[in-house]
């Protein structure tokens, strides 16, 4: 058999594909479009009703054709106190949170790719265990209010200060780092935290880049430890917020002091609802285009290795 | 001995600092909860606290058995799983071969940013989506009833709610969990289909015997991680979406939980007992999981 070189095989692939374009790739290609269609077309919908005029709301004529442009629902939820402070309370929560969430899992994580020391088997045991095993809602709830974690900001970020799986994508990715550089730092007098900071931090910007967007994105939908450790309103996170004004609207509206404004206009629920909901989605509808690229690695890494 | 551990401890002194928030984290947010399990053999008096509060054998399982809506949550939660299973994992798989069948690598980049993009999104804002689009005034009866057909109760018709809940986490999560494939697949060696080629194997036949093959170690951890997670149901999911007139076919063990212990009263005793049981449960179905496939031959979790 005559050995055929892996650029020319491939280029015959290619050749094959580009020229034949097959039934099979047609019903592949209709499927991937429906699929892109639906994935889509929610979002659309909603952002249009939060934009469009009270009027086409309640004659129901938003579907997918922007009729009037209205943007009274954003006007109202900017000039809401409570929308105001939700969004404040998640804004801290995301800003604190990831940094220890960043500052906890690297340190640990940097640690623990390392061999050879005494106690590292247990740590990793310790760590890997709690994937499959933990106490429970009610132990984890009386835990927190020991701490007196209840009504505190501090509970939407120590109790999720590392998770697991991302501090096992961090873990292999520096046990992927050539260990001469950090020898050669060693060797010129540097100790382990310097070697961290000045060395490994910075040459593994891309997957703490990752790491980064994927816990800004946690901290930022978190809406969990919210309802469960917030008793004063005042300290809801948005995603607790809006999912009162989903589904308890008339009472949130009716605890809301400005509720005047909302009968002076003639807002629809609808699209307060929708205008929260698209606030609540737009940071990460900005953030995914520099998360995207990088993530199928991460996510390769966790999933084999885990 | 006790010199060289000394010794070893002093030279990698830096390392421990570091590691000290990590170990912090993992004692007092994961295992001081755990000592909490105790209380599932307890009953909890407030004031002593879950250590000084009376023993009361297996009291709290034995009432817990005899809830017939903790059964009912049991079976939901089974059922809703063994849906999630064969559901979601094929079409994963599918979508992933689908997706890895595209041959501009822009256009397979495209489509997979738009796929994955819901999985970032909350239950909460999905589940807003999911009321705009569902519920009575919703866009689709909006045009059931412009077509001539009767409105419909979709969020609140318990025979459609586990239907709701597999479609609407497809939508969600099934782009996401396609990348974890085509990462395995990009890994693959070419020379693999190569020697396909040259051997005359068609595409149908090169996914059959070198993409699949190559995948399927990567599906099986996947399977055992969700055999594992079996007795979880999806709490953000449900919890989002369901409603009392769901309860019947949409109630698992860990919003039963929550409400039995913060909504309906049940004590803390019994509400801990239900957690400890789930968590016993999904332990020994990864076990079991793993061991299996291990048995047929593949590589398994541990």
């Amino acid at each position: 058999m005559e050995p055929i070189t892996k650029t020319a095989a491939v280029s015959i692939q290619a050749a094959g594909r580009r020229s034949r374009f097959s039934p099979a790739d047609l019903i592949i290609h209709i499927v991937l479009i429906l699929l892109t269609l639906m994935t889509i077309l929610p979002f659309y919908n909603v952002i249009l009703m939060s934009f469009s005029s009270t009027v086409a709301v309640s004659k129901q004529l938003v579907y997918l054709v922007p009729t009037v442009f209205d943007l009274s629902a954003y006007s109202y939820i900017f000039h809401e106190p409570r929308f105001l402070k939700a969004l404040m309370v998640t804004v801290f929560v995301t800003g604190v949170g990831t940094a220890v969430n960043m500052l906890v899992t690297v340190t640990g994580a940097y640690v623990l790719s390392k061999s050879g020391f005494p106690g590292k088997k247990i740590v990793m045991g310790g760590i890997i265990f709690t994937m499959f095993f933990n106490g429970g809602l009610i132990p984890f709830y009386l835990t927190m209010k020991n701490f007196h974690l209840v009504n505190n900001l501090l509970v939407m970020v120590l109790p999720v200060a590392v998770n697991t799986f991302y501090m096992i994508i961090c873990i292999a990715f520096f046990r992927t780092l050539p260990a001469g550089l950090e020898e050669s730092a060693k060797i010129d007098g540097a100790n382990d935290l310097q070697v961290l900071y000045k060395i490994v931090v910075p040459i593994s910007m891309p997957m703490i880049a990752t790491i980064t967007l994927f816990y800004a994105v946690d901290r930022w939908n978190e809406w969990w430890l919210g309802v469960l450790f917030m008793q004063n309103v005042n300290l809801l996170p948005l995603q607790a917020l809006l999912r009162e004004l989903l589904t308890n609207y008339q009472q949130v509206l009716a605890s809301i002091t400005t509720s005047v404004r909302v009968q002076d206009s003639d807002l629809q629920p609808e699209m307060l609802k929708m205008a929260v909901l698209v606030v609540s989605t737009l940071p990460i509808a900005c953030l995914y285009p520099f998360l995207q690229k990088y993530f199928a690695k991460g996510v390769m890494i966790g999933s084999i290795k885990g | 001995m006790g010199k060289t551990l000394g010794k070893d401890l002093y030279k990698h002194r830096y390392l421990y600092l570091l590691l000290l928030p990590t170990v912090l984290f993992y004692v007092m947010f994961q295992y001081v909860p755990m000592y909490g399990v105790l209380l599932a053999f307890k009953e909890l008096h407030i004031r002593e606290g879950i250590l000084r509060s009376p023993w009361v054998g297996m009291d709290n399982f034995k009432e817990l058995v005899a809830q017939s809506d903790f059964w009912r949550a049991f079976w939901n939660t089974l059922y809703i799983s063994c849906g999630r299973l064969v559901f979601e994992f094929p079409i994963a798989i599918v979508l992933a071969l689908m997706i890895n069948e595209v041959a501009r690598e822009k256009l397979k980049k495209f489509y997979q940013t738009v796929y994955t993009f819901p999985h970032f999104i909350s239950w909460v804002i999905i589940s807003g989506i999911m009321f705009n689009f569902l519920g009575t005034t919703g866009v689709l009866n909006q045009i059931l009833d412009s077509l001539g057909y009767h409105k419909m109760t979709f969020l609140t018709d318990p025979s459609l709610f586990r239907a709701i809940v597999f479609i609407s986490s497809i939508w969600k999560e099934v782009g996401w969990s396609a990348i974890i494939y085509l990462a395995a697949i990009a890994g693959i060696n070419p020379e693999l289909y190569e020697a396909a080629h040259v051997d005359g194997a068609g595409r149908w036949q090169k996914l059959l015997s070198v993409t699949w093959p190559s995948i399927r170690g990567t599906a099986a951890i996947l399977l055992i991680l969700a055999v594992g997670n079996a007795m979880n149901g999806g709490f953000d999911q449900i919890f989002n979406l369901y409603n009392p007139g769901v309860y019947s076919t949409g109630d698992i063990i860990d919003t039963y939980t929550y409400r039995s212990a913060f909504a309906d009263g049940l004590s803390f005793g019994v509400s801990t007992a239900v957690g400890l049981f789930k968590a016993v449960l999904n332990f020994s179905l990864l076990y079991s999981a793993n061991y299996i496939v291990k048995k047929l031959g593949g590589e398994g979790l541990v």
